[in-house]
Parts: C-alpha cells; sequence; structure tokens
C-alpha cells in the first residue's frame, strides 16, 4: 500500500494558443502546496495534477485570472500564490526595497555632500593631481598629509 | 577502523584549531613573538588533520563501509565511482566536513603567505580563522557527526538521492563552499583589523585578491548551481529565486560590492570603515545561509533534512559570530578615518553608488526569503514569496547598476566632469538604445519593451568595456595603438571581462524570457510535433534502458528542420532500484544560439507526454557567469599583488590611519 | 546622526533577525493554515459509497453495504437503511451534501484513502471516537476506487455514519484539503471551526478536540 492515490484520469481540457500562453503564466504563479517549493509548472504531485486540471477548466470557462487565484485562495489561503498579496501585513515587504533605494539614494547624496563640503574646506585636497600651495587657510597638519598622500599615491602609481 | 581513525583526526583537528585561536592571540596580548609564531604550524596541523578525516570519509564511502551510518544512507553497491566520492559531501554531515576542509584550505593558504604581513594582523588574523574553525568542529563533532556507526551494518546502502548522481555533484558544492568560506578571509581581516585598531594601505591591498577570489569562486559555484537545475529538474528554469538559491546569492551581492569598495579602500583610502563592514557581512550571510539550509525553517528543494537541535547550534554559533564582530564595529568602527577627498561626480562616488545598489539588491533578496517567516512568527498567517515578487524588485534595482557599469570604470579617481563623460559615451549610448529598440522588431513574436530595455542594458555595458578598450588604445600621437593595452594590468583585463559577461549574462536573460516556447503534447511513436515555423521532432522509438543502478525507458525524437533529419535527442525516465525513485532525464541540444530542450511526461499507452522547450540563448546565461569567474581570477593574478607588501612600507607612516 | 548609533544599525538589524529565525525553529513551515475556519463549510454533493458499488451487488456486498450503514449515527436527512439491505440501495439518494445533511449538528470530517498510510494510524482512534458517539464522523474517501475503499473499512473498521467518495479530487480541493488525513469539526450553523492536518493523536484529541466540542456544545 503505496501513499499515492489511486490516478482517475481527467479528461483533457481544450485550450486555443492565447488560453495556453495565460495558463502557463498563471502556473508559474500558484504554488505546488505538497511539494518542497515547486511551482505548478513543475510539480508531479497528484494534487498538483488536480489543481492544473481544475485551473484549466476555469480558464476554458472564461474566468480571468483574478478570479482564478481568488477561487484557489479561499480554499487554500495566501500562502498558494507565489506574488505575494497587496495589504496592510504585506506592505513592508512591497515598499521596503523601494523605501530602501530611495534611503540608499539619500545616504548618497548627503555623503556627496559632506565631501563636497570637505573640499570646499581645504582646497588643495581633491584638485588637480599635483598638491598646490595652500591659498586658503587649511590646517598645516591636514596639508602636509595631504602631500604625504599624494606622494604615496604616486609611489604605488599604476596606469590606471 | 578507518571510521575511527576519522573521527579522531577530526577531534585532534579541533585541537589544533584551538591552539591556533589561542596561541596567536595569547602572543599579541603579551607581545610575545614566538607564540604568535605558533599560528603557522597550526594551520598546516589544521589543515593536515582534516585533510586526513576527509580522506577516510571518502575511503568509506569507496569502499562500501556501511557500518558508517552516513554511508549507509548516502550510499549504495552499485553506485558508480564518482558519485560515491561527491557522496561524501551530499550530506549534511558530509557537507559541513568540506566546509571544515575549505576552512582549513584557506587558513593554511593565508599562513603560508602572509609572511611579509606585520605579525601582530598576521597572527589576529589566524586566530580569528581557527576561532571560526572551533565552531564548525564542535558543530560536526556534536551534532553533525560523519563517522557515526550503523549498529547492524546494513548489507547495502540506500542509496544517493538520483537528483544528485551527476557530474554537477561533482564540482557545485567544492566550488560553492570555495566562495562562502573564502569570505572568512576578508573577514578575519576585517577583525583583526578592528581589535588592532590601525587599517593600513597595506591591509586593503592585501585582503583584495583573496576576496576576488573567493567571489570567483562563489559566482561558478551559482553559476554551476543554475546550469545544473536547468538540465537537471526538467522544467527549464535556471533560477527559481529559492530560499537555498538566495542564501548563495545574497553573500554574492555582497561580496560584489565589497570587491569594489576594495578597490577604493586600496587606491584611495576611502570608504574604510564600509569596506570593513562589507566584509563582515559577507562572511555572515555565508554563515545565515548555512543556517536556513539547514535548520528546517524553510522549505526549499535544496534543504538537507533537518534537526532543531542543529538549528539551535547554528543560530547560537551565528549570534556569537556576528553578534560579536557586529559588536566589535560598533565599538571601534566610529573612529576610523576617511581617505583623500573626491568629487560629486567621480569614480569614486560611483562606486558608492555601486555599493549602495548591491546592498539595497541584498537587503531586498533578503527581506524576501525571510518575510514568511516573520509574518508567521507574529501570528498574520502564512504568504510564499515566490518569483514574481522578486522579478518584480530585483530587476528595476539593478538597472541603475547596469548604467553606472558602463561609465564607472571610464571615470577618473576623484573627479570626473560630467559633460565629458557624457560626451565621450555619447556614441555608445546611440548604439546601445537604436540596436536595443530595433533588434526584437526582427524576431516573429510579439514586440516587448522589456526586451529591448534589456538588450540596451546589455548593449550599454558592453559598449562600456569597448570604450575602455579604445580609450587605453589612445597613444600620445593620436592614433589608436591596440599593442598599447599590453600595459593594462591583470586588474584591468579582469575587470574587462567579467563586465563582459554581464553583458552576456543580461542579453542571454532578456532573450530567453522574450523568445522562449513551450510546448506539451502526447506523441505516440512516428507522430511529428511542430515546434515553429520550421523545427519539429518525431518520436522514433522507444526503449528500454538499463544503468549501473536504474532501469527505465528512453525515447529517441529525431529533429526536423523544414523536413530533413539534422540530429536527434533521446530523454529518459528512469528508476533507481536502491530509492526506487523515478527520474526524468532531459535531453538538451545545445548550441550558442540556443536550446532545444526535450523532456517525457507521463506514459498513456504506447504514446508519451512530450514537454518540448526552445530557449533561445540561453547559454549566454552560463558564458556571462563564467566569464565573471574567470574575469575575478585574472583581476586577482595582477602582479602588483604579488609584489612584496614591503614597498608599501616605504610609504610615510602618516597614510596609516591609527583608530585613536 | 552620531557615529555610535550608525554604527550600531548592523547590529540591530541582525538582532531582530535572529530572533524571527529563533521563532522559526519553532515552527513548522509545511502547515497551512486553512482560510475555511469560521466560514460556511462546502455545499456540493458527493457520491455516496454504497450507491456506486450496485453493479458489483453480491450477497457477501449486500452484508458489507449494511454494516457501512448500520454502524454510527444516521444522518438527519435521510430515510434509515432498509433499502440498502438489498446493496443496490434504489431508495436511498445516490449523491448528499453532508453539510446540509447535518445541518444543526455538530460533525466530523476525515478526509483519508486507503492508499495512505497516515490514514491507518489514526484509525483506531477514529474508530474509539465513533464508539463513544461524541459526534457523527463523514469519511470523504479522497481519490480512491470504492472497491478499495470498502476493503479498507472491512478490514480496519468503520466509524463513519457516512461515506462519501471523492473520485476526482474536485470536492478535496474546495474543503482546501492538501495531505491526507485530514480533519474538520462543523458546528451546528454550518460553519468551519477545526482543522487538522495528519494522524489525529491523543495529544490532538485531548487538548483541542474535547474542548472544542464541549464549547461548541456536541450533542
Amino acid at each position: 500500500m503505496s501513499d499515492k492515490p489511486v490516478p482517475n484520469p481527467l479528461a483533457p481540457v481544450a485550450l486555443n494558443e492565447a488560453q495556453t500562453e495565460r495558463l502557463r503564466r498563471l502556473y508559474g504563479e500558484i504554488r505546488c502546496l505538497v511539494c518542497q517549493n515547486q511551482s505548478l509548472a513543475d510539480s508531479a504531485a497528484d494534487l498538483a495534477v488536480d489543481l492544473r486540471h481544475e485551473v484549466q477548466l476555469q480558464i476554458a470557462q472564461g474566468s480571468s485570472d483574478t478570479q482564478i487565484k481568488r477561487w484557489l485562495v479561499d480554499r487554500y489561503g495566501d500562502f498558494v500564490l507565489y506574488r505575494p498579496p497587496l495589504q496592510p501585513s504585506t506592505a513592508l515587504l512591497w515598499v521596503g526595497p523601494f523605501a530602501a533605494l530611495g534611503a540608499g539614494a539619500l545616504i548618497w547624496t548627503i555623503v556627496q555632500r559632506r565631501r563636497k563640503r570637505a573640499e570646499a574646506e581645504v582646497p588643495g585636497i581633491g584638485r588637480g593631481t599635483a598638491p598646490s600651495p595652500s591659498t586658503g587657510a587649511p590646517s598645516p597638519a591636514l596639508a602636509s598629509q595631504a602631500n604625504r598622500l599624494e606622494r604615496a599615491r604616486q609611489l604605488l602609481s599604476h596606469p590606471d | 577502523m578507518s571510521t575511527e581513525l576519522g573521527h579522531l583526526a577530526l577531534a585532534l583537528a579541533l585541537l589544533s584549531g584551538l591552539c591556533l585561536a589561542v596561541f596567536p592571540a595569547l602572543g599579541v596580548w603579551r607581545n610575545d613573538r614566538r607564540l604568535m609564531d605558533m599560528a603557522t604550524p597550526a594551520a598546516y596541523w589544521q589543515l593536515l588533520l582534516v585533510a586526513l578525516a576527509f580522506a577516510c570519509l571518502i575511503e568509506n564511502f569507496v569502499t562500501h563501509q556501511f557500518s558508517n551510518q552516513l554511508v549507509a544512507n548516502h550510499s549504495n553497491r552499485d553506485l558508480p565511482l564518482n558519485y560515491r566520492v561527491a557522496a561524501s559531501w551530499g550530506s549534511h554531515e558530509g557537507s559541513m566536513l568540506l566546509w571544515i576542509l575549505m576552512l582549513a584550505g584557506w587558513t593554511a593558504a593565508v599562513a603560508a603567505l602572509s609572511g611579509n604581513l606585520p605579525q601582530g594582523l598576521r597572527a589576529r588574523v589566524l586566530s580569528v580563522l581557527g576561532a571560526i574553525s572551533i565552531g564548525f568542529y564542535l558543530f560536526a563533532l556534536l551534532t553533525s557527526n560523519p563517522f557515526e556507526r550503523a549498529v547492524p551494518a546494513p548489507l547495502n546502502g540506500r542509496d544517493l538521492n538520483p537528483l544528485l548522481q551527476d557530474p554537477g555533484m561533482v564540482f557545485h558544492p567544492p566550488l560553492l563552499y570555495m566562495g562562502y568560506v573564502g569570505f572568512a578571509v576578508a573577514f578575519a581581516f576585517a577583525i583583526a583589523g578592528l581589535l588592532e585598531g590601525r587599517f593600513d594601505s597595506a591591509w586593503a591591498r592585501w585582503v583584495r585578491p583573496w576576496t576576488i577570489v573567493a567571489w570567483a569562486f562563489l559566482s561558478l559555484g551559482i553559476g554551476l548551481g543554475s546550469f545544473w537545475a536547468y538540465y537537471e529538474l526538467g522544467w527549464g528554469g535556471w533560477w527559481f529565486w529559492d530560499p537555498v538559491e538566495n542564501a548563495s546569492f545574497m553573500p554574492w551581492l555582497t561580496g560584489t560590492a565589497l570587491i569594489h569598495s576594495l578597490a577604493v579602500t586600496e587606491k584611495r583610502g576611502n570608504f574604510r570603515s564600509w569596506t570593513v563592514l562589507l566584509a563582515i557581512m559577507a562572511f555572515s550571510l555565508s554563515l545565515l545561509g548555512t543556517f536556513l539550509v539547514r535548520s528546517g525553517v524553510l522549505t526549499s528543494v535544496h534543504a538537507f533534512a533537518t534537526d532543531p537541535t542543529r538549528g539551535v547550534f547554528i543560530l547560537i554559533f551565528l549570534c556569537l559570530v556576528i553578534g560579536g564582530s557586529l559588536s566589535l564595529y560598533a565599538a571601534r568602527a566610529h573612529a576610523v578615518h576617511a581617505g583623500l577627498a573626491y568629487g560629486l561626480m567621480s569614480r569614486e562616488s560611483m562606486l558608492l553608488a555601486n555599493n549602495i545598489l548591491m546592498v539595497v539588491a541584498m537587503l531586498a533578496v533578503l527581506l524576501g526569503t525571510l518575510y514568511p517567516l516573520v509574518l508567521d512568527s507574529l501570528g498574520q498567517g502564512r504568504i510564499s514569496v515566490g518569483p514574481p515578487y522578486f522579478d518584480a524588485v530585483f530587476v528595476p534595482l539593478m538597472l541603475p547598476a547596469l548604467l553606472l557599469m558602463a561609465v564607472g570604470p571610464l571615470a577618473r579617481w576623484r573627479q570626473t566632469p560630467v559633460p565629458a563623460l557624457a560626451h565621450r559615451m555619447r556614441w555608445a549610448f546611440a548604439a546601445s538604445v537604436t540596436t536595443g529598440v530595433l533588434l526584437p522588431l526582427t524576431a516573429p513574436s510579439d514586440y516587448k519593451p522589456a526586451t529591448a530595455l534589456g538588450l540596451i542594458m546589455a548593449l550599454w555595458v558592453a559598449s562600456g568595456v569597448v570604450m575602455a578598450g579604445l580609450e587605453n588604445m589612445k597613444s600620445p600621437s593620436g592614433p589608436l595603438d591596440p599593442l598599447r593595452l599590453r600595459l593594462q594590468p591583470g586588474a584591468w583585463w579582469g575587470m574587462q571581462l567579467a563586465h563582459l559577461g554581464v553583458a552576456a549574462f543580461v542579453a542571454g536573460v532578456t532573450l530567453v524570457s522574450s523568445y522562449e516556447v513551450e510546448l506539451e503534447r502526447k506523441l505516440a511513436p512516428g507522430e511529428v510535433l511542430q515546434v515553429d515555423r520550421d523545427l519539429a521532432l518525431r518520436f522514433a522509438e522507444a526503449r528500454l534502458i538499463r544503468g549501473p543502478n536504474y532501469d527505465g525507458v528512453q525515447v529517441r525524437f529525431e529533429i526536423l528542420r523544414a523536413g530533413e533529419v539534422v540530429g536527434e535527442l533521446s530523454p529518459e525516465k528512469r528508476r533507481y532500484a536502491a530509492s526506487r525513485q523515478v527520474m526524468t532525464e532531459a535531453a538538451i541540444r545545445r548550441s550558442l544560439g540556443g536550446d532545444l530542450y526535450v523532456a517525457l511526461g507521463e506514459a498513456v499507452g504506447d504514446a508519451w507526454a512530450v514537454r518540448v522547450q526552445k530557449k533561445p540563448a540561453v547559454n549566454w546565461i552560463w558564458i556571462g557567469v563564467v566569464m565573471m569567474g574567470l574575469g575575478g581570477f585574472w583581476a586577482a593574478a595582477d602582479a602588483r599583488y604579488r609584489r612584496r607588501v614591503g614597498a608599501a612600507a616605504a610609504v610615510p607612516s602618516g597614510s596609516a590611519e591609527p583608530l585613536r | 546622526m552620531s557615529r555610535w548609533i550608525r554604527a550600531s544599525i548592523p547590529l540591530a538589524v541582525f538582532l531582530l533577525i535572529a530572533w524571527f529565525l529563533l521563532q522559526g525553529l519553532h515552527r513548522n513551515p509545511r502547515e497551512i493554515p486553512s482560510p475555511l475556519i469560521d466560514r460556511p463549510a462546502p455545499l456540493a454533493a458527493l457520491e455516496r459509497l454504497q450507491n456506486l458499488e450496485h453493479h458489483l451487488a453480491s450477497a457477501s456486498q449486500a452484508v458489507a453495504t449494511a454494516s457501512l450503514q448500520g454502524s454510527g449515527l444516521a444522518p438527519t436527512g435521510v430515510a434509515a437503511s432498509p433499502s440498502v439491505s438489498d446493496g443496490i440501495g434504489t431508495s436511498a439518494p445516490s449523491s448528499s451534501s453532508p453539510a446540509a445533511l447535518y445541518a444543526g449538528k455538530v460533525w466530523m470530517l476525515n478526509v483519508w484513502g486507503s492508499w495512505c498510510s497516515g490514514c491507518q494510524l489514526e484509525h483506531p482512534l477514529l474508530n474509539a471516537l465513533a464508539a463513544e458517539r461524541l459526534l457523527p464522523i463523514v469519511g470523504l474517501a479522497w481519490k480512491d476506487s470504492p472497491a478499495q475503499a470498502r476493503q479498507w473499512l472491512d478490514r480496519l473498521g468503520n466509524p463513519y455514519s457516512l461515506v462519501l467518495m471523492d473520485l476526482d479530487g474536485k470536492a478535496a480541493i474546495d474543503w482546501g484539503v492538501y495531505g491526507a488525513p485530514e480533519t474538520f469539526v462543523i458546528d451546528a450553523r454550518g460553519m468551519v471551526r477545526f482543522k487538522h492536518v495528519g494522524p489525529l493523536s491523543d495529544e490532538v484529541v485531548r487538548g483541542q478536540l474535547r474542548p472544542l466540542l464541549a464549547r461548541l456544545g456536541a450533542s
């Protein structure tokens, strides 16, 4: 006695090309619930076979993608969809990466501003390739450090 | 007998790891040179002992020692020799031993090649590496011993998972682990620097090649994993954003940021504390990956059989290592001085942007991977986060990075005027955009703007490489001289090759996603399936086959182009005797232009359900990754790194930035 | 922002992650909560077991059929067994909706199959529950053949007051079934109140089932 259900061959559903395209896309969005993280497209599990057949039937009957997904979620919960729903509990998930990008851009600008200010305060540093005689009033320590750094750079220099 | 020997060797290796962690650290504390020097023999003994342990494990597998529990669970009398060797790392326990072996290897390499490092730094680095090993030894010996005895010993084993009986298994884990573990070197250097309170200009110069090599290995490991999944799993996909795949991708993203950040730290002294943080993060993510794969917290095809005790152990280890290092960072990093100033638009600022983008991408992947766990812990139900989410989020994040990739190498350090840069890139820009927009028009299927965008980005990056080449061919007198490129160092060549690899990768992904075709039909012997306008498959014959440890059916298909037979494909369905698992072996006809991919479904009488896929340009994906890896190795082999770092010591002490 | 605070952000983020990872160690990522809880039970009618076997009717079959109908509590909406004793069951309806049949009562649905090893594990428990006459148990044979289902029940005992067949798996999908055995408890208003995936165990029965039934006032 195995754990495999008795196969009951389901009648194949006829679909046109556009429907088949939709079907394939939809399969990729639905999770096989008994597998270790596989989509409906890739799974060989019997439940997956049944669910694929159900989706095919619904497409043939004219249901929209949203209706089909809603139908599945009503029975299995949000877990069955690979695209997380847009709801308050997943706001952080969807907004997070883009908020991080925005924060990153902000950080970049702030760091750049600091550099610019440092550059403005110490004209000897950051312009041209040779250390220029200090025209402003940089501290002697900073200027000599700049000179040492320049010499270091030249010592270690290479074409790039 | 060899089982016990292996066990003993592992225990002794723990002792040597202890010596490695403790004595050099003591030496630093007491300023005792002899104690510090003990790091070298300790590192070498450690490698010797771990190698001995691993050799014992392999010997157990090869000679069918089913009294070893691991061999009993993962091997079989009929398993071919090469897979018996690979089976030694095909389980949780065995792969942990592989980790330990890699770590011992890298540690010994650092010990061997660091003669010219300052004593204190060297001692600290090796001590940190030793401390990390101790954690792994304890984990292996206490919870995941590969040398457990099976009493009574079975006559035959349960066989290696058929999915793993493949050349991929021979190379994928070792390459991957070389990458994961390699980041431990950068990590050790970061910790050593924080402990010492100084980050010499030598520090970045020293860390850089090690990190690039680790990154290159990781790239190849991930690429191979993707390639293997593509032909093994039978559904034609090459990346699924599975938690285990993400676990390898996150260190890779951080590693990419790290190698770029190191470039700035080495050459300009900037981004020091940022580089240190990235080094800590890269290895931390490697460790996090180890946790995710082995603790049962997330569901994945790739996950090892799980055990909550192991999960707790790794979590504690994680907290000690990552928590400890990040606490050290919080305490010490605030006083790291910045380096030379740079302008708003300069190579530094572009590399900073690259770093930020890589880290944001890593955070996005981390968020998506852990979010189901987070929601469930908070009692907010169970959701799935899969490819639709990651594709939607990751691709937009990568676009700015790709834009920068062409421009960054052309920008000058410290200051690069944007108008001049734009002017230099004008032809590249025009060519990329026009070609990218027009090329999809030649394809027979619908025009998708996403295709054009992907092609534009790939062409843009490629043209950046071309531009870099052209600009370096310019001789002082004016005309272009290709021979001038010989003046470029290995690092430059490596960079261009790697960036070109990215362009190939993006092109491959774009073309496959846009133009792949998939058909599923039932075919009876003699029937023909029309794949597209001029390509068809004919069911020639089905026959029974027998392999060393499996039997099954092979169906031979003839490939017809405009009616003429141009080749054949023979997918199989195998049943492995020991595990009674049924496996689909896809048949693939590969070419640079694309793959024809055929897999068998279920048999219905004489006929077979067949899945046929046409995948244009799919091999560019992996060619691109190989180029990235090779570029990395080339860059790391730059002669600069092999020059004695003693030369840098001649630099006036003002360039070393003490923390206090 | 002070450099101390900035430098401590990575540590804080890590500790947060570690806390969630710790929570994750206690959870099973394969368990899926049912969206049917506190919602109406599916109403679809399904084939009853005895009617599907009429072409195999024989004396022994008749006895088997009668025993199936005779055990457990009778459904309220259907006439009792006399018509079933001839093995053909012409007057009993060929399909029933359990939700309609048991409206006004607290009842249990158990999804099983003769192919399912976990179901064998929990079957003695179900037999014991049925003997207690705590509540009617409806069996849903999921993707099973009628002959094998019957044989299995003959061998291991039949705790079900009603056996329904789901030959094509549609009904199971309606109930959100993904792995047999699964057990549901439906209250008197027809709302699903409890779902358990996997074999029933003593702890589950003692710790969750009985208190729930007490709360729902099972007769």
